[in-house]
Protein backbone atom coordinates (compact mmCIF):
# COMPACT_ATOMS: atom_id res chain seq x y z
CA UNK A 1 0.00 0.00 0.00
CA UNK A 2 3.01 2.18 -0.52
CA UNK A 3 3.56 5.04 2.32
CA UNK A 4 1.15 4.63 5.19
CA UNK A 5 2.21 7.96 7.35
CA UNK A 6 4.64 10.43 7.88
CA UNK A 7 5.87 11.99 10.75
CA UNK A 8 8.07 15.43 11.15
CA UNK A 9 10.22 15.52 14.50
CA UNK A 10 11.78 18.49 16.18
CA UNK A 11 15.00 18.48 18.09
CA UNK A 12 13.36 18.55 21.28
CA UNK A 13 11.05 15.76 20.45
CA UNK A 14 7.71 17.18 20.03
CA UNK A 15 5.69 16.88 16.89
CA UNK A 16 5.57 19.42 13.83
CA UNK A 17 3.77 17.60 11.30
CA UNK A 18 1.87 14.50 10.80
CA UNK A 19 0.06 13.40 7.45
CA UNK A 20 -1.81 9.65 6.85
CA UNK A 21 -2.34 8.04 3.94
CA UNK A 22 -3.93 5.08 4.60
CA UNK A 23 -7.62 4.17 4.86
CA UNK A 24 -8.40 0.65 5.55
CA UNK A 25 -9.46 0.14 9.13
CA UNK A 26 -10.20 -3.83 9.73
CA UNK A 27 -13.90 -3.48 11.72
CA UNK A 28 -15.12 -6.72 12.90
CA UNK A 29 -19.18 -7.00 13.95
CA UNK A 30 -20.07 -9.85 16.07
CA UNK A 31 -22.82 -11.36 18.76
CA UNK A 32 -21.70 -12.17 21.78
CA UNK A 33 -23.51 -14.05 24.83
CA UNK A 34 -22.54 -13.89 28.46
CA UNK A 35 -19.85 -14.41 29.70
CA UNK A 36 -17.69 -12.85 26.48
CA UNK A 37 -14.08 -14.58 26.33
CA UNK A 38 -11.85 -11.63 25.05
CA UNK A 39 -10.39 -9.10 28.41
CA UNK A 40 -10.67 -5.26 27.63
CA UNK A 41 -9.00 -3.15 29.34
CA UNK A 42 -8.74 0.95 29.46
CA UNK A 43 -5.60 2.27 27.82
CA UNK A 44 -5.90 6.39 27.40
CA UNK A 45 -9.58 6.65 27.39
CA UNK A 46 -10.67 3.58 25.29
CA UNK A 47 -11.62 -0.24 25.78
CA UNK A 48 -9.11 -2.55 23.90
CA UNK A 49 -9.05 -6.25 23.77
CA UNK A 50 -6.02 -7.15 25.91
CA UNK A 51 -5.92 -11.02 25.73
CA UNK A 52 -8.71 -13.57 24.35
CA UNK A 53 -8.28 -12.88 20.22
CA UNK A 54 -11.09 -14.71 18.62
CA UNK A 55 -13.06 -15.01 15.39
CA UNK A 56 -10.78 -12.23 13.95
CA UNK A 57 -10.81 -9.58 16.49
CA UNK A 58 -7.14 -9.02 17.82
CA UNK A 59 -5.56 -7.85 20.75
CA UNK A 60 -5.18 -3.79 20.09
CA UNK A 61 -8.59 -3.80 18.69
CA UNK A 62 -10.54 -0.99 20.15
CA UNK A 63 -14.43 -1.32 20.88
CA UNK A 64 -16.25 0.99 18.48
CA UNK A 65 -19.76 -0.04 18.97
CA UNK A 66 -22.48 -1.74 21.47
CA UNK A 67 -26.03 -3.04 19.37
CA UNK A 68 -25.19 -0.32 16.92
CA UNK A 69 -24.42 3.17 18.94
CA UNK A 70 -21.06 3.84 18.90
CA UNK A 71 -18.94 4.30 21.63
CA UNK A 72 -16.84 7.03 22.49
CA UNK A 73 -13.78 6.31 24.61
CA UNK A 74 -15.42 4.04 27.33
CA UNK A 75 -19.16 5.26 27.50
CA UNK A 76 -21.89 5.12 24.75
CA UNK A 77 -22.71 7.99 22.48
CA UNK A 78 -26.45 8.52 23.15
CA UNK A 79 -27.02 8.62 26.79
CA UNK A 80 -23.50 8.30 28.31
CA UNK A 81 -24.03 4.93 30.08
CA UNK A 82 -20.23 2.77 30.84
CA UNK A 83 -19.69 0.55 28.40
CA UNK A 84 -17.92 -1.85 31.06
CA UNK A 85 -21.25 -1.85 32.65
CA UNK A 86 -23.05 -3.23 30.29
CA UNK A 87 -21.01 -6.03 29.21
CA UNK A 88 -20.36 -7.12 32.85
CA UNK A 89 -23.99 -7.52 33.41
CA UNK A 90 -25.87 -11.06 32.57
CA UNK A 91 -29.11 -9.56 31.33
CA UNK A 92 -28.10 -7.41 28.72
CA UNK A 93 -26.68 -10.39 26.42
CA UNK A 94 -26.87 -11.29 23.75
CA UNK A 95 -25.32 -8.48 22.91
CA UNK A 96 -23.69 -7.00 19.45
CA UNK A 97 -20.40 -5.41 20.12
CA UNK A 98 -18.29 -3.57 17.34
CA UNK A 99 -14.16 -3.41 17.53
CA UNK A 100 -11.78 -2.32 15.10
CA UNK A 101 -8.76 -0.54 14.81
CA UNK A 102 -9.31 3.11 15.36
CA UNK A 103 -7.37 5.88 14.33
CA UNK A 104 -4.43 7.76 16.32
CA UNK A 105 -5.85 10.78 18.27
CA UNK A 106 -3.48 14.02 17.89
CA UNK A 107 -2.15 13.44 21.64
CA UNK A 108 -1.24 9.56 20.84
CA UNK A 109 0.79 10.82 17.52
CA UNK A 110 2.54 13.35 19.51
CA UNK A 111 3.14 10.13 22.97
CA UNK A 112 4.53 8.16 19.90
CA UNK A 113 6.73 10.61 18.71
CA UNK A 114 8.80 11.59 21.78
CA UNK A 115 8.67 7.81 22.34
CA UNK A 116 10.71 7.08 19.09
CA UNK A 117 12.87 10.63 19.39
CA UNK A 118 14.00 8.61 22.80
CA UNK A 119 14.46 5.29 20.97
CA UNK A 120 16.05 6.79 18.91
CA UNK A 121 19.15 8.07 21.13
CA UNK A 122 19.28 4.64 22.86
CA UNK A 123 19.91 2.41 19.66
CA UNK A 124 22.50 4.98 19.27
CA UNK A 125 24.37 4.70 22.94
CA UNK A 126 23.89 1.05 22.78
CA UNK A 127 25.69 0.29 19.70
CA UNK A 128 28.72 -2.22 20.07
CA UNK A 129 30.14 0.15 17.14
CA UNK A 130 31.50 3.59 17.58
CA UNK A 131 30.01 6.39 16.15
CA UNK A 132 26.63 4.61 15.27
CA UNK A 133 23.73 6.79 14.55
CA UNK A 134 20.47 6.30 15.73
CA UNK A 135 17.62 4.25 14.54
CA UNK A 136 17.26 4.31 10.64
CA UNK A 137 15.26 1.72 9.35
CA UNK A 138 13.04 -0.42 12.12
CA UNK A 139 11.15 -3.62 10.09
CA UNK A 140 8.34 -5.37 11.67
CA UNK A 141 6.33 -7.88 9.60
CA UNK A 142 3.65 -5.34 8.79
CA UNK A 143 5.44 -1.76 7.81
CA UNK A 144 8.58 -0.52 7.71
CA UNK A 145 9.50 2.82 9.52
CA UNK A 146 12.62 4.76 8.20
CA UNK A 147 14.22 7.73 10.01
CA UNK A 148 16.09 10.64 8.75
CA UNK A 149 17.89 13.08 11.06
CA UNK A 150 18.92 16.03 9.43
CA UNK A 151 21.92 17.83 10.60
CA UNK A 152 20.13 20.49 12.98
CA UNK A 153 18.00 17.34 14.52
CA UNK A 154 14.87 16.99 12.72
CA UNK A 155 13.53 13.63 12.35
CA UNK A 156 11.63 12.85 8.86
CA UNK A 157 9.84 9.56 9.75
CA UNK A 158 8.00 7.59 6.99
CA UNK A 159 5.89 4.37 7.67
CA UNK A 160 5.53 2.27 4.61
CA UNK A 161 5.51 -1.31 3.37
CA UNK A 162 7.78 -3.52 4.20
CA UNK A 163 8.69 -3.96 0.37
CA UNK A 164 8.65 -0.16 -0.47
CA UNK A 165 11.65 0.94 -1.82
CA UNK A 166 13.15 4.69 -2.10
CA UNK A 167 11.91 5.70 1.04
CA UNK A 168 15.31 7.37 1.99
CA UNK A 169 14.81 9.53 -0.99
CA UNK A 170 10.97 10.66 -0.06
CA UNK A 171 12.82 11.27 3.08
CA UNK A 172 14.94 13.97 1.67
CA UNK A 173 13.07 15.38 -0.86
CA UNK A 174 10.27 16.04 2.26
CA UNK A 175 13.74 17.55 3.85
CA UNK A 176 14.05 19.91 1.11
CA UNK A 177 10.04 20.75 0.62
CA UNK A 178 10.05 21.71 4.47
CA UNK A 179 13.35 23.87 4.31
CA UNK A 180 11.79 25.48 1.15
CA UNK A 181 7.81 26.27 2.02
CA UNK A 182 8.57 26.39 5.95
CA UNK A 183 11.71 27.26 6.82
CA UNK A 184 12.12 30.31 4.41
CA UNK A 185 8.40 31.34 5.56
CA UNK A 186 9.28 34.64 7.50
CA UNK A 187 6.03 33.67 9.82
CA UNK A 188 7.01 29.97 10.80
CA UNK A 189 8.82 30.15 13.78
CA UNK A 190 11.50 27.13 13.74
CA UNK A 191 10.54 23.96 16.17
CA UNK A 192 7.15 25.02 16.26
CA UNK A 193 4.07 23.38 14.61
CA UNK A 194 4.26 23.03 10.68
CA UNK A 195 0.49 24.46 9.21
CA UNK B 1 29.88 -10.05 7.87
CA UNK B 2 29.83 -10.00 11.43
CA UNK B 3 28.38 -11.04 14.61
CA UNK B 4 29.40 -8.45 17.69
CA UNK B 5 26.66 -9.51 20.74
CA UNK B 6 24.24 -11.85 21.77
CA UNK B 7 21.79 -11.27 24.81
CA UNK B 8 19.21 -13.77 26.26
CA UNK B 9 16.69 -12.72 28.58
CA UNK B 10 13.65 -13.95 29.95
CA UNK B 11 10.01 -12.53 30.19
CA UNK B 12 10.76 -11.00 33.84
CA UNK B 13 13.97 -8.77 32.33
CA UNK B 14 16.32 -10.62 33.76
CA UNK B 15 19.51 -10.97 31.71
CA UNK B 16 19.83 -14.88 31.38
CA UNK B 17 23.12 -15.05 29.23
CA UNK B 18 25.32 -12.06 27.70
CA UNK B 19 28.50 -12.67 25.15
CA UNK B 20 30.61 -10.49 23.07
CA UNK B 21 32.56 -11.57 20.07
CA UNK B 22 34.08 -8.32 18.26
CA UNK B 23 32.56 -5.56 20.04
CA UNK B 24 34.76 -2.49 19.40
CA UNK B 25 32.91 -0.27 21.98
CA UNK B 26 31.54 -0.23 25.60
CA UNK B 27 28.68 1.82 26.35
CA UNK B 28 30.30 3.68 29.21
CA UNK B 29 28.26 2.17 32.02
CA UNK B 30 28.09 -1.55 34.04
CA UNK B 31 26.89 -4.09 32.68
CA UNK B 32 24.06 -4.57 34.92
CA UNK B 33 22.66 -0.95 33.65
CA UNK B 34 23.49 -1.84 29.87
CA UNK B 35 21.38 -4.65 30.55
CA UNK B 36 18.20 -3.18 31.77
CA UNK B 37 19.07 0.02 29.17
CA UNK B 38 18.49 -2.72 26.25
CA UNK B 39 15.34 -4.82 27.87
CA UNK B 40 13.80 -1.44 28.88
CA UNK B 41 14.36 -0.21 24.44
CA UNK B 42 13.30 -3.41 23.43
CA UNK B 43 10.38 -3.57 25.45
CA UNK B 44 9.22 0.48 24.50
CA UNK B 45 9.64 -0.54 20.84
CA UNK B 46 7.26 -3.53 21.35
CA UNK B 47 5.07 -1.17 22.78
CA UNK B 48 5.68 1.50 20.35
CA UNK B 49 5.43 -0.99 17.36
CA UNK B 50 2.35 -2.06 18.52
CA UNK B 51 0.48 0.77 18.75
CA UNK B 52 1.65 2.60 15.68
CA UNK B 53 1.07 -0.05 13.52
CA UNK B 54 -1.56 0.80 10.68
CA UNK B 55 -1.95 -3.10 9.98
CA UNK B 56 -2.52 -6.13 12.18
CA UNK B 57 1.12 -7.69 12.71
CA UNK B 58 2.06 -11.14 13.51
CA UNK B 59 5.36 -11.63 14.56
CA UNK B 60 5.52 -7.79 15.79
CA UNK B 61 9.03 -6.00 15.66
CA UNK B 62 11.65 -7.98 13.95
CA UNK B 63 14.80 -6.11 13.57
CA UNK B 64 15.68 -2.54 13.27
CA UNK B 65 19.47 -0.37 11.68
CA UNK B 66 21.35 2.03 12.43
CA UNK B 67 24.45 3.67 10.50
CA UNK B 68 26.73 0.98 11.90
CA UNK B 69 25.02 -1.97 13.21
CA UNK B 70 21.35 -4.07 13.02
CA UNK B 71 20.26 -5.62 15.98
CA UNK B 72 17.76 -8.58 15.66
CA UNK B 73 15.39 -9.90 17.64
CA UNK B 74 13.39 -12.90 18.34
CA UNK B 75 10.89 -13.27 20.66
CA UNK B 76 9.50 -17.03 21.91
CA UNK B 77 5.73 -17.35 22.84
CA UNK B 78 6.80 -18.00 26.52
CA UNK B 79 8.50 -15.01 26.41
CA UNK B 80 12.23 -15.17 26.14
CA UNK B 81 13.97 -12.67 24.07
CA UNK B 82 16.83 -13.46 22.17
CA UNK B 83 18.66 -10.21 20.73
CA UNK B 84 21.74 -10.25 18.29
CA UNK B 85 23.30 -7.39 17.10
CA UNK B 86 25.49 -7.81 14.04
CA UNK B 87 26.55 -5.66 11.25
CA UNK B 88 24.57 -4.00 8.41
CA UNK B 89 25.55 -6.75 6.26
CA UNK B 90 23.28 -9.72 6.91
CA UNK B 91 19.50 -10.48 5.96
CA UNK B 92 17.53 -12.34 7.54
CA UNK B 93 18.59 -13.90 11.05
CA UNK B 94 15.68 -15.28 12.46
CA UNK B 95 15.90 -18.45 11.37
CA UNK B 96 19.04 -18.26 12.92
CA UNK B 97 17.75 -17.10 15.79
CA UNK B 98 14.83 -19.58 16.72
CA UNK B 99 17.54 -22.30 16.19
CA UNK B 100 19.43 -20.98 18.74
CA UNK B 101 16.65 -21.43 21.06
CA UNK B 102 15.11 -24.92 19.88
CA UNK B 103 18.49 -26.60 19.59
CA UNK B 104 20.76 -25.39 22.25
CA UNK B 105 19.15 -22.87 25.05
CA UNK B 106 15.88 -25.57 25.14
CA UNK B 107 18.84 -28.64 25.22
CA UNK B 108 21.65 -27.27 27.16
CA UNK B 109 19.32 -25.42 29.94
CA UNK B 110 15.47 -26.08 30.23
CA UNK B 111 16.04 -29.62 29.99
CA UNK B 112 19.06 -29.50 32.14
CA UNK B 113 17.65 -29.95 35.86
CA UNK B 114 20.82 -28.31 37.39
CA UNK B 115 20.30 -25.10 35.26
CA UNK B 116 17.39 -23.07 37.37
CA UNK B 117 15.27 -20.79 34.91
CA UNK B 118 15.19 -17.64 35.88
CA UNK B 119 18.95 -17.26 36.90
CA UNK B 120 21.46 -16.23 34.92
CA UNK B 121 23.18 -19.42 32.47
CA UNK B 122 26.35 -20.57 34.02
CA UNK B 123 25.88 -24.09 32.02
CA UNK B 124 29.70 -24.44 30.03
CA UNK B 125 28.00 -26.63 27.81
CA UNK B 126 25.56 -24.05 26.73
CA UNK B 127 28.67 -21.79 26.83
CA UNK B 128 30.35 -24.07 24.36
CA UNK B 129 27.48 -25.24 22.39
CA UNK B 130 26.41 -21.82 21.73
CA UNK B 131 30.10 -20.89 20.32
CA UNK B 132 30.52 -23.65 18.44
CA UNK B 133 27.13 -23.03 16.54
CA UNK B 134 27.41 -18.85 16.08
CA UNK B 135 31.44 -19.62 15.13
CA UNK B 136 30.02 -21.85 12.62
CA UNK B 137 27.58 -19.91 10.89
CA UNK B 138 28.04 -17.91 7.71
CA UNK B 139 27.46 -14.72 9.13
CA UNK B 140 30.51 -15.04 11.19
CA UNK B 141 33.84 -13.71 9.53
CA UNK B 142 36.40 -16.77 8.86
CA UNK B 143 39.75 -14.13 8.86
CA UNK B 144 40.86 -13.20 12.71
CA UNK B 145 39.96 -9.91 13.43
Amino acid sequence: MGIFSVFIINKAGGLIFQYDHYSQRPEVEKTFSFPIELVLKQQDEKLVVAFGERDGIKVGYTLMGVNGIPVEGRFLQNDGTDAMEIINSPHNYPINLKFGRTKLTTNEKIMLASMFHSLFAIGSQLSPEPHSSGIEVLETDGFKLHCYQTMTGIKFIALTDPRQGGVDALLRKMYEVFSDFALKNPFYSVDMPVR
Amino acid sequence: MTVYTLYIFDRNGTCLYYTEWNRKKQPGMSKDEEFKLMYGMIHSIKSFVHRIAPTDLRDGFSNFRTSRYKLNFYETPSGMKFIMTTDLTVGNIRDILHQIYSNIFVEYVVRNPQCELGQPITSELFQTKLDEFIRGLSIFPTRIS
